[in-house]
């Protein structure tokens, strides 16, 4: 279905470096807003949600919960207003889409976390922060 | 210049404009195309140029189109296509035509004409967009069907059904231009025009792209 010369539009668009990230974990994304003529970094802090697409067309979303209302911001993974995306708890999940939790309320959001070593969890830092 | 230029329509993706927002393009492998002939005022009544594009193999061509390509100095093309001109042009039999005629600056909207993919038999919501009818309150078995299509009065004589009246039948494949579609990016190194927007057909059906007649700059 990849062809050769949409990849080829497609390069420069796209991030040399991703910033690494799974289903289920509790993110910061920074996202660059324009005002006018200034700029400046917004921190939309949830749990990813979902994932889909590939290449310039890969998304993610994240929930959060606002003043006790269920938000959801889908983010390009490639664009250039995704400044980066830091992870703050990792989240232990068995599916790739986390929708079940729209239906969940109170305690029940909350997803389980996951342990890691502390060494492998400053690789993933590292590895992150690269990003 | 020459304003136009046949090419394959590759695909659709998106990239990314100056805000940072995504943008939908198409990308079209356009030219080079070859004037097989020019047709003028003097000799044929109006201005026009033949164009040739896409290779073809000498044994799958005839030999009347091998020499009619000859006489140009080039190998028979897959498609030839006429693009009338409103003024006669600078232009010469053989003379190579590449999408550095759409470069940056020259051109910034074309227009874009190709065979739009075909539905096959379409019913009257799909084709022209009609209501339908309820999915409920007593109706049964005509959902999505059209309605009346005249009465006695219509059609001057009655008891008629008025030409023209929107039915059911055959959908797409037909020519069609959609026009003023902004060009994002001209890449001379692989033939490509990446065209804002949709453009009709299939991938990998050819098209025609012209520079635009309503939306200059």
């Amino acid at each position: 279905m990849r062809q050769p010369l949409i990849e080829l539009v497609e390069q420069p668009y796209l991030k040399t470096r991703l910033p690494v990230f799974h289903i289920g974990d509790t993110v910061d994304v920074l996202c660059r807003i324009v005002e006018g003529d200034k700029e400046r970094v917004q921190v939309f802090n949830g749990v990813v949600i979902a994932r889909r697409g590939a290449g310039i067309n890969e998304s993610f979303t994240v929930r959060r919960i606002v003043a006790n209302e269920g938000v959801e911001r889908k983010f390009l993974i490639h664009s250039p207003n995704v400044v980066n995306v830091k992870i703050r708890r990792r989240g232990k999940v068995r599916r790739a889409k986390l929708f079940y939790l729209r239906h969940r309320i109170g305690k029940a959001r909350k997803v389980r976390e996951l342990r890691v070593h502390k060494r492998e969890a400053q690789e993933a830092e590292l590895a992150g922060s690269a990003a | 210049m020459i304003p136009a230029l046949l090419g394959t329509k590759i695909g659709m993706t998106q990239v990314v404009d100056e805000r940072g927002a995504a943008e939908p393009v198409t990308v079209v492998k356009a030219g080079p195309c070859v004037v097989l002939r020019v047709r003028s005022k003097e000799t044929d009544g109006y201005d026009a140029v033949q164009l040739g594009y896409g290779e073809l193999k000498p044994h799958r061509s005839t030999k009347p189109m091998i020499g009619h390509a000859a006489q140009a100095g080039t190998s028979p093309k897959r498609v030839i296509r006429e693009v009338r001109l409103s003024e006669s042009t600078a232009v010469s039999r053989g003379d190579v035509l590449t999408v550095e005629q759409f470069a940056e600056g020259t051109v910034g909207y074309v227009d874009v004409t190709g065979i739009s993919k075909g539905k096959g038999f379409a019913g009257v919501m799909k084709r022209h967009g009609f209501g339908g009818k309820g999915a409920s309150h007593g109706v049964e078995r005509k959902h999505r069907s059209a309605g009346g299509i005249g009465g006695s009065a219509t059609g001057g004589t009655g008891r008629s059904v008025k030409k023209g009246k929107r039915m059911a039948g055959h959908m797409g494949h037909v020519r069609r231009t959609i026009s003023g579609l902004r060009v994002v990016k001209v890449d001379s190194d692989n033939d490509l025009l990446v065209i804002h927007g949709s453009v009709p057909g299939p991938n990998g059906s050819v098209v025609l792209v012209r520079r635009s007649k309503k939306r200059m700059g």
